[in-house]
């Protein structure tokens, strides 16, 4: 038999896809590699083009133009039932009319396994979701959580060659999200399939997957892994989409060595250096900070080369527990900072609202992202 | 607080004006007296003469057979017509919904004369099959109501996820649409067999020689007065068999 041979990291190929529905362009020249056994996420918020993207993959949409490979083999013609691919349904679309175990049994029945494989097949994937003494009952009769992990099991005893999942956690309350979380992690690391999840939520994509591709009006932004996307965003998108960041524009005005760069900013007083190099004299520059990434005090922090350092005024502080948050006026900047250290703590600060704040933060912390519309 | 007596004496006189007439057709299917002006003790008389007018279980198997095969075609015509006005949109389906809801609302009289009209014009010779075409033109709006209903509240995704599970689209209606859109058409189907069942005035313009059904049957027996309190008898058993129907429909409406 012919057996191609397969680079691991190309099991899952999207290859320059476009879908249009009426003048609206959902999916934009997308192309993609996914790794076999990889959780991969697509990310972005809802009308960006992930949904139609996963629907393609699952066969329920045809793309305008481009292929999609599964393991070297063309499938953008063939019909759902005929692909090596499972969907665990955003509303997990169980079957009210037949019991957990038949619900779990219907993608083996419909390839007309043996009867004794069916058996030991849903048993098997019973076992897996801890539900083997819920088999009899209805969907209905199962909590959120319990409904999912019935979608997972019934997806996954097809053994697909990718498993997809739809918003997977949308659905459940903010406590059994977390639960499922470890829980999803947990299933990817004992079956190894290939996952991809489609979600709006960053905080999700960014615990469940090894990378993730950040989507924005039909296409992709970055593809990256989840610490790349959070400490070096490539654009400001990917950057106010995953945490939150401060964002400058300002004028590269000197390049320094080891690839720093001073910038130039509006309504701050001294020049910010950053790093990140491929940027050229006098080009106008979108750098981002995160929040975190700011420290506060009282006093002017030590100056040193490789310290930017401005001055700010408290505007507003929110408390949470673990950290607390300051809105911080620094010129027309509106800066946001989080401290760990709480302020009941006894710190070396407890800024009230009004006091004057030096902000400070290390050249490494802030990045050059490109500017909004720019190539 | 203390309750009311108004909503219990109300919807006591509601039931009693509901009931009141059944319960004096019943009481007199066992009354002795020809007439049912007074009570002259209780007999079985009505429903042995009954049991022995052959006439009458004649109409009633025309009624049935009528009723049954109408209100099949009717199931079939009716899902079939309900999942094109659910998954379609078009002018074309805002002129099938209106056709289809037109019987709903379109008195008896003009259907019966209109339908007579057409046969009379084609030179279809009113009998059992004009009944049985009529029968299913009124029945089919019934049974499309009641599954449209049902379509509304159906979640299609779930062929979706047949599909993705292997299912051909045939098999994924097979296996997930048609089980769970079962109750609404057997419902539907119910509500058209009762109609036609009792059906009067449609009836009697389409029906032909020999083609006499049950209600034409008893209205025609109501012109003389020796058969009368056998029409209690008859009507006291339809009255328990369409109370089991009632509760048998209400039912299959209940389950999910």
């Amino acid at each position: 038999m012919y057996r191609p041979i397969l680079c691991m990291d190309d099991f899952l190929v999207i290859d320059h896809v476009s879908k249009t529905f009426g003048a609206q362009r959902a999916v934009d020249d997308v192309s993609l590699t996914v790794a076999q056994g990889e959780a991969f996420s697509l990310l972005g918020p809802s009308g960006c083009g992930k949904t139609t993207l996963l629907r393609m993959i699952a066969g329920f949409e045809r793309p305008d133009s481009g292929r999609i490979l599964v393991g070297g083999q063309d499938i953008t013609a063939l019909p759902p039932e005929l692909r090596p691919v499972n969907t665990v349904f955003q509303n997990y679309a169980l079957f009210p009319h037949l019991s957990v175990w038949d619900n779990i049994a219907f993608g083996l029945r419909m390839s007309r396994r043996p009867r004794e494989e069916i058996r030991s097949g849903v048993d098997r994937m019973l076992e897996l979701v801890r539900l083997s003494e819920h088999a009899r009952k209805r969907p209905t009769q199962l909590s959120g959580g319990q409904r999912q992990r019935v979608a997972i099991a019934r997806a996954l005893v097809n053994r697909p060659q990718v498993l997809l999942l739809d918003e997977p956690l949308a659905a459940l309350d903010l406590k059994l999200r977390q639960h499922m979380l470890m829980e999803l992690n947990a299933i990817h690391e004992q079956v190894g399939t290939t996952f991809i999840y489609v979600t709006h939520d960053q905080g999700e994509a960014m615990s469940l997957s090894d990378r993730i591709a950040v989507m924005n009006a039909g296409k992709v932004e970055q593809v990256d892994s989840p610490e790349h996307l959070y400490e070096a965003p490539r654009t400001s998108f990917v950057a106010s989409f995953i945490g939150d960041a401060n964002f400058f524009t300002g004028v590269a005005v000197e390049l320094q060595h080891e690839g720093y760069v001073r910038v130039l900013v509006d309504g701050l007083g001294s020049p910010l250096v950053l790093s990140n190099g491929a940027v050229s004299a006098n080009q106008t520059l979108r750098l981002m900070v995160r929040p975190e990434k700011i420290s506060l005090t009282l006093t002017r922090p030590p100056s040193g080369e490789r310290v930017n350092a401005f001055r700010g005024v408290v505007e507003d502080m929110a408390y949470f527990g673990s950290h607390t948050r300051y809105r911080i006026r620094a010129g027309e900047h509106s800066i946001l900072a989080q401290m760990q250290r709480s302020r009941f703590s006894g710190g070396d600060i407890d800024p009230a609202r009004g006091a004057e704040v030096w902000m400070s933060f290390h050249p490494d912390e802030g990045r050059v992202v490109r500017l909004e519309g720019a190539a | 607080m203390k309750r009311s007596w108004l909503p219990a004496i109300i919807t006591f006189g509601v039931i009693l004006f509901l009931f009141a007439p059944l319960v004096v057709l019943v009481v007199n299917s066992f009354n002795a007296s020809r007439f049912g002006g007074e009570w002259e003790g209780f007999t079985w008389n009505w429903y042995i003469k009954l049991w022995s007018a052959g006439e009458v279980w004649e109409s009633l198997w025309i009624t049935l057979k009528i009723a049954l095969s109408a209100s099949l075609a009717a199931m079939v015509l009716g899902t079939l017509a309900a999942y094109a006005l659910h998954r379609f949109r078009s002018w074309l389906q805002n002129v099938h919904h209106m056709l289809i809801t037109l019987p709903l609302v379109m008195p008896d009289i003009l259907m019966g004369m209109s339908l007579l009209a057409l046969f009379v014009l084609t030179g279809v010779e009113t009998g059992l099959l004009t009944i049985w075409i009529a029968h299913v033109t009124f029945c089919l709006s019934f049974v499309t109501m009641v599954v449209l209903g049902r379509l509304q509240d159906f979640d299609f995704t779930l062929l979706d996820a047949a599909r993705d599970l292997g299912a051909t689209q045939a098999k994924a209606v097979k296996k997930v649409l048609l089980p769970l859109l079962l109750p609404g058409v057997l419902a539907g189907g119910l509500l058209a067999f009762t109609l036609s069942i009792d059906d009067y005035v449609i009836t009697f313009f389409v029906s032909g020689p020999g083609t006499t059904t049950l209600p034409l049957r008893v209205a025609s027996m109501m012109k003389t007065s020796r058969s009368l309190p056998m029409i209690n008898a008859l009507s006291t058993l339809l009255i328990a068999s369409t109370f089991l129907f009632a509760a048998l429909s209400s039912r299959l409406q209940r389950r999910v």
